[in-house]
């Protein structure tokens, strides 16, 4: 027994090598396939578009007039990576973004503990939340413009609604999920509820606390495109929106971009924040790959 | 009723469990269903008793009260004549005095095995940081871990699992150590070496062990006494000495004595779990 304990860890430096370089080669491959896979959508894009001119598409903005335009030093209808108001458009619906996804989070992931971690508390307020839930962003829309005067909170509020929804439910799920033997074992070694409620009930939720802030950050940059179309000055669905009624289609195209970047990278940064905070997820899935 | 059969721990120890004629029943009138069926035993401080029977045969039950998972019906559970639960007091507190060792594992995921085998001592307030990690060490060494101590249990092999467990439940050095089919998804070797490492550990401070399997040969290689469980109402049907001196090691296996007490228990076995086949409970 006691050998074979000592020989594994030296074994485990040797297959962690041999790992490493697996890991690597199958980066490289994902990294092939995903140009493969735009190469693909952009290639057929300009066929449709640019060469083939198929009728259906033929009012849509053609690939090389799209780049044209997002790179141009002097963009024919005033939208490109050289202007300033490109930037304020991204900076605006960051700041609402922001405001909103944090909000939602303070306050849906401490909800979403309570419902999960105390029965009596979910027997009265879930019912209500369940309620309040399947309504579309789209139908909240009136009441926010009533309950809040300036449009640029009713547009952060919208945001705000459908993260908050979200992330409580996946939180509640998440605590309700946590295997019940946790529990009666964190009991059997003298831990208080308030111990178990720190030791097991919050790491034990994490993953599914940080499934749901992906989800509410992806549901929060729709529904903040939906609020920006309806109201507001600047952002990026107020310029989609407005390029659109003034016929300005290449800056459609610049602005759906911009979105998808953007909204990808602060999906990504959820990603990287719940990894950091669970590192034994993360050396627990490569143990078993 | 059967103290008189203890052989080879002869001091006085503490840990000493009475089951009390308990009963647990779940439901009312037609839908009731009796898991434990007026049960006694009474296990010396200090020895391994091994329950054997049938899965679903309702020793886990009987764990679980001992534990303080939940209540008895109606009876009696007292270890070292203190009273954990009874006619005023269903349900006994869980606590450091009885950790049990769960079927399927129960190591935070979220520590690393050094901080899960420290875990009760500092939440007890017994011991200081530093105290419970130079105590955690050693005992991790003693069962040969001390080179997966900053691991996490998902990193680890389900072997090492379980000898993280035991020795989180060690540190509390408590009066009885609760074993419910811990090495149940192991495989035949790793369990055999998962044996003689509890017994090591056994024979450094002779905690009184509760064992629940339904391995016949697990049982007569560990157990100062096995106790066969009648299938559904839980009850001893029958109590078995093991006259094999302890220490033991995996020799015993092939002794003739050894394979005469299984003989003589693996009849016993076998007509409970024909009883429990015929009742048309399934394994599981």
């Amino acid at each position: 027994m006691v050998e074979l304990s000592q020989v594994a860890p030296r074994e485990a430096g040797k297959v962690e090598g041999v790992r490493a370089r697996a890991r690597r080669r199958a980066r490289q491959k994902q990294i092939l396939m995903m140009m493969i896979g735009f190469s693909l959508f952009f290639g057929a894009w300009y066929l449709a578009v640019d060469i083939l001119k198929l009728p259906r598409f033929s009012k849509l903005p053609g690939l090389r007039e799209v780049i044209v335009e997002w790179f141009s030093p002097n963009p024919v209808y005033g939208i490109s990576i050289f202007t300033p108001e490109y930037y304020q458009h991204i900076l605006v619906s960051l700041a609402r973004i922001g405001t909103a996804f944090f909000t939602a989070t303070a306050l849906g992931v401490p909800l979403g503990l309570m419902l999960g971690w105390s029965e009596k508390f979910r027997e009265y307020v879930f019912p209500v939340f369940e309620t309040l839930r399947p309504i579309p962003i789209l139908a909240w829309v009136p009441i926010s413009i009533i309950l809040f005067n300036g449009s640029e909170i009713s547009v952060i509020f919208l945001t705000f609604i459908a993260s908050f929804f979200v992330t409580t439910l996946n939180t509640m799920q998440g605590v309700r999920s946590i295997d019940e033997t946790y529990f009666r074992a964190a009991a059997c070694l003298g831990a208080t509820p308030h111990q178990i409620f720190r030791d097991v009930v919050i790491p034990g939720t994490l993953p599914s606390i940080f499934t749901g802030l992906q989800i509410s950050v992806g549901v929060a940059w729709f529904s903040l495109v939906a609020a920006e179309m309806v109201s507001g000055e600047y952002g990026l669905g107020y310029l989609i929106n407005t390029a659109y009624t003034k016929i300005q289609y290449p800056t459609i195209a610049i602005g759906m971009f911009t979105l998808g970047i953007v909204g990808y990278l602060s999906s990504s940064l959820v990603r990287f924040v719940g990894n950091r905070l669970m590192q034994w997820r993360l050396r627990e899935i490569g143990a078993a790959s | 009723m059967t103290l008189a059969l203890q052989k080879s721990v002869t001091a006085v120890r503490r840990g000493a469990i009475r089951i009390d004629n308990v009963v647990k029943s779940y439901g009312k009138g037609d839908a009731k269903i009796v898991a434990v069926d007026h049960c006694s035993l009474d296990i010396p401080g200090g020895e391994i008793c091994m329950i054997v029977g049938p899965s679903g045969c309702g020793k886990t039950t009987l764990l679980n009260a001992i534990a303080g998972f939940h209540d008895i019906t109606s009876g009696r559970i007292l270890i070292d004549d203190e009273e954990l639960c009874g006619p005023n007091k269903p349900k006994a507190q869980p606590g450091p005095d009885r950790v049990v060792v769960f079927q399927n594992g129960a190591l935070f995921p979220w520590k690393t095995a050094l901080e899960n085998v420290m875990y009760g001592p500092v939440r007890q307030g017994v011991m200081t940081k530093s105290q419970a990690r130079d105590k955690a060490r050693s005992l991790l060494s003693d069962v040969g871990l001390s080179d997966v101590e900053d691991n996490y249990p998902g990193e680890i092999s389900s072997g090492m699992r379980r000898r993280v467990e035991i020795a989180r439940a060690l540190i509390n050095d408590p009066r009885v150590l609760l074993l419910d089919e811990p090495y149940r998804a192991l495989d035949a070797l790793t369990k055999s070496v998962m044996h003689e490492s509890l017994l090591n550990v056994y024979y450094r401070n002779r905690v009184t062990i509760f064992f629940i399997t339904h391995d016949l040969e697990e049982a007569v290689f560990l157990g100062h006494r096995v106790v066969i469980s009648t299938s559904r109402p839980c009850r001893p049907k029958k109590i078995i000495p093991v006259d094999i001196d302890h220490p033991r090691d995996h020799r015993v296996v092939t002794s003739r004595r050894f394979r005469e007490i299984m003989e003589e228990t693996g009849a016993l076995v076998r007509e409970e779990a024909m009883a429990a086949f015929r009742a048309g409970d399934k394994e599981g």
